[in-house]
C-alpha cells in the first residue's frame, strides 16, 4: 500500500458521533498526497477522485483497501444520524502475552494509530430505507483480527438485531483469530455463531460482505455463514493461507485460488459485487427478503 | 514400537533396569528385593519430579504421543455395541472424524443409571503408524468429516441420544480439496448448529485441540479436558513462525498462548480437568479411559435433567461469558 492509501484510511469526516478523544494523533500534521498509483494497472489516479469511487479503479477496477468509517458512510444512508455500538470497548492482555512486543503496548499503538478501539465499527441505521445492524471490520487495526472485543460488538450486533427484528450485516476484512488471546480468540468464533443461531430464528436475514482478505477463524465462522454472501472482487477468502496449504500440499496453487471468483465457481458464495453497487444490492435483497416494496 | 520422549528418558530407563533385576532374580533365583525397592522409590521420585513441572511444550509432545488413548479407544473401553456410521451424504467419507451409536456399559451395582443407554458418539481419529495414519490423514479433517459429525449430530437430536465428542487434532486440514470443499464454512456450519442442538453435548479435549478444525465439534454444554492434553488457537510452531519468524520458538509460544489443561480451566474455556496418572496417559492408558468415563458419565448425569431450553441457554451462555474486556 502506497502513502496515499494510508491517507484515505485515516480520514474520518464521517462519524460525529465518534468520541473526541479518538481523534488522530495530536502533533503529527497529515500531509494528504494528491496522487496514488493503482497496483492494479500502475494508472496514477487523483485521490479526490478515488475517494468519489469508493477507492475502486476506474480503469481496471481494482479495489483500494478502505478503513471502516468510509465503508459504513458509503453505505449509511444518512451518515451523521446513525448510531454508534461498543466503540468504548477495550480489550484486555489477559493472557500476559508478549512476543517481539507486549500485546498491551501493541494495542496501545494500534488505538494511537487508528484513533479507535480496536478492529470493528458497528452502527444502526437504515442503509438502503432499510433498517439494520451493520457493522465493518478495519483491517488497519492488528490486521483486522478478532479478539474478544471484535468478538463481543458482532455477537452484541446480532443480538441487537434479533430483538429490534431488523437484519444485520457483516463486511469481514480479516486475518482471522487474534493469536495474542489465545484461545480465547478462538472461543470467539463459537460466541458470535450462537448469536447468529438466535437471530435466524427471529427470522431475520443475515449478509455477510466478503472483503480482502477474509481467512481462518473469522472465515470459518459468521463470515461464511451468511444467509446471502457477497464478495468483493478479487479478494482473498478462505480457511488456511496460500503459504500454509502449499506447503502442506508441496505443488504450487492453480492461478486464482481462493479469489472470489474461485470460491463464486465452486458455489462457496452467492454472488461478487463491484464496490459501489454494494449499497444498491444490499437494498434490493434485503427489501425483497422482507417483502419491502422496491426502493421508490 | 515405544515411542520416549526426551524428557521421559530418563524414567523410562530406570524402569527398564527395575525391569532387567526382576528377570534376573526370576532366572538366578537371587533375591534383589531390596535394590529392585531402591530402585522404584528412586523411580517414583524421578517421575514425580518430572511430571510435576512439565512445560507447556512438553505437554504439548505429550497431547501429541502416538500411545495416547484415542477416540475408538475410549470407545472400546466405555461402551458397548458400537455402531460405526460412515459419509456425509455429499459424496465423501472422512476417516479423520469418527462417529456412530453405542451404549454406556453397565456398571453392575455401582451404575449410575447410565449403563445400557444409548449415545452419539463423535470424534476425531487418528492413526498409530504411518498406514493408518495415512488413512485418517492424521487426524486432520476435511469438510467433509464435518459435515458427517453434524449430519450425526442431528440424528442424535431427533431421537434424543445425548452427544459426546471427543476432540484430537492438529487442525483442519489446509489442503486445497478442503477449500474447493468449504473448509471455512463447513467449521463455521458446525459451530453454530452445535449451538442449536436440543440434546445434551458433553466434550472431551482428549489430546491436541487445534484451532477451528477442533472447536467445530467442540460447542457443548460441558468441555472436559485430560490433563495433559492442550487446546489453541493455533500450533505452537505456527505461532512461532508468524510471531517470532521462526518455528524453532515454539516452546516460547507454548508458553505464551496458554494452552495447557491448567490455563484452560482459569480461562473458563474448559469445565473441568480429568487428570492423568503420573508418566501420562500414554503409558497409562486404560486408567486414562476409566477417568474419562467417570468423568464424562458424571456430568452427562447432570445434564440429563435438564429441560431443551434449559440446554440451550446452559451452552450459549457458557460460551456467551467467554473472553474478558473494559469499557472505556
Amino acid at each position: 500500500m502506497s502513502q496515499g492509501t494510508r491517507w484515505f484510511e485515516q480520514r474520518r469526516d464521517f462519524v460525529a458521533s465518534v468520541p473526541p478523544d479518538s481523534a488522530p494523533a495530536a502533533g503529527k500534521p497529515e500531509t494528504p498526497e494528491l496522487f496514488t498509483k493503482c497496483p492494479g494497472c500502475a494508472e496514477v489516479v487523483f485521490n479526490d477522485v478515488l475517494v468519489k469511487q469508493q477507492f475502486v479503479c476506474a480503469k481496471c477496477d481494482h479495489h483500494f483497501r478502505v478503513g471502516a468509517v468510509d465503508r459504513l458512510r458509503a453505505l449509511c444512508d444518512d451518515p451523521p444520524s446513525v448510531l454508534l455500538h461498543d466503540a468504548d470497548l477495550l480489550a484486555r492482555d489477559q493472557l500476559g502475552f508478549i512476543d517481539s512486543k507486549p500485546y498491551a503496548k501493541r494495542l496501545v499503538d494500534a488505538r494511537k494509530k487508528s484513533g479507535r478501539n480496536d478492529a470493528f465499527i458497528s452502527v444502526a441505521g437504515p442503509v438502503a430505507g432499510v433498517d439494520m445492524e451493520i457493522g465493518s471490520f478495519d483491517f488497519s487495526f492488528l490486521g483486522g483480527s478478532m479478539g474478544a472485543v471484535v468478538g463481543e460488538m458482532i455477537t452484541r450486533l446480532f443480538e441487537r438485531a434479533a430483538d429490534r427484528k431488523v437484519p444485520a450485516v457483516v463486511i469481514s476484512a480479516s486475518g482471522g483469530a487474534r493469536m495474542q488471546e489465545g484461545v480465547l480468540s478462538l472461543m470467539q468464533m463459537a460466541k458470535t455463531c450462537a448469536a447468529l443461531a438466535r437471530l435466524r430464528d427471529a427470522g431475520m436475514p443475515y449478509v455477510s460482505v466478503l472483503t480482502h482478505p477474509t481467512t481462518g477463524g473469522v472465515a470459518a465462522s459468521f463470515a461464511m455463514l451468511g444467509d446471502v454472501i457477497v464478495a468483493e472482487p478479487g479478494a482473498l477468502i478462505g480457511f488456511a493461507g496460500p503459504r500454509v496449504i502449499r506447503e502442506t500440499i508441496g505443488q504450487e496453487l492453480p492461478a486464482g485460488f481462493q479469489t472470489s471468483e474461485y470460491l463464486l465457481e465452486h458455489g462457496l458464495i452467492d454472488l461478487i459485487v463491484s464496490r459501489p453497487q454494494l449499497k444498491p444490492t444490499l437494498g434490493r435483497l434485503l427489501r425483497q427478503l422482507l417483502n419491502l416494496p422496491p426502493m421508490g | 514400537m515405544d515411542v520416549v520422549l526426551d524428557f521421559e528418558r530418563p524414567i523410562v530407563e530406570l524402569k527398564r533396569r527395575i525391569q532387567q533385576l526382576r528377570e534376573l532374580q526370576e532366572a538366578n533365583g537371587v533375591d534383589l528385593s531390596a535394590s529392585i525397592e531402591q530402585l522404584e522409590v528412586q523411580a517414583r521420585r524421578l517421575q514425580e519430579n518430572i511430571f510435576g513441572k512439565l512445560t507447556p511444550w512438553q505437554r504439548t509432545q505429550l497431547a501429541r504421543h502416538p500411545h495416547r488413548p484415542y477416540t475408538l479407544d475410549y470407545v472400546d473401553g466405555l461402551f458397548t455395541e458400537w455402531t460405526e456410521l460412515h459419509g456425509d451424504r455429499c459424496g465423501y467419507d472422512d476417516h479423520a472424524i469418527v462417529g456412530g451409536t453405542a451404549r454406556f456399559k453397565h456398571l453392575g451395582a455401582a451404575d449410575d443409571g447410565l449403563g445400557g443407554k444409548p449415545v452419539l458418539i463423535v470424534g476425531h481419529q487418528k492413526g498409530r503408524n504411518t498406514k493408518e495414519n495415512l488413512f485418517r490423514n492424521f487426524g486432520m479433517a476435511r469438510p467433509d468429516g464435518y459435515r458427517k459429525a453434524m449430519r450425526l449430530f442431528r440424528l442424535a437430536e431427533r431421537f434424543g441420544l445425548p452427544i459426546l465428542t471427543f476432540i484430537d487434532t492438529s487442525g483442519a486440514y489446509p489442503g486445497l480439496d478442503a477449500e474447493e470443499r468449504g473448509q471455512a464454512e463447513a467449521i463455521a456450519r458446525n459451530i453454530m448448529e452445535m449451538a442449536t442442538l436440543k440434546v445434551p453435548v458433553v466434550c472431551l479435549v482428549a489430546g491436541e485441540g487445534g484451532s477451528g478444525g477442533a472447536l467445530a465439534i467442540g460447542v457443548a454444554n460441558r468441555v472436559l479436558m485430560l490433563e495433559n492434553s492442550v487446546y489453541s488457537v493455533i500450533s505452537p510452531e505456527g505461532c512461532a513462525a508468524i510471531l517470532w519468524r521462526d518455528r524453532a520458538e515454539a516452546s516460547r509460544a507454548a508458553e505464551a498462548l496458554r494452552i495447557t489443561a491448567s490455563d484452560c480451566l482459569s480461562l473458563g474455556v474448559v469445565d473441568e480437568v480429568v487428570p492423568e496418572e503420573l508418566g501420562g496417559a500414554h503409558r497409562y492408558a486404560s486408567q486414562t479411559v476409566a477417568a474419562v468415563g467417570a468423568a464424562v458419565r458424571r456430568h452427562l448425569t447432570e445434564l440429563l435433567p435438564l429441560s431443551t431450553q434449559e440446554l440451550l441457554d446452559d451452552r450459549y451462555d457458557r460460551f456467551r461469558r467467554l473472553g474478558a474486556f473494559d469499557a472505556a
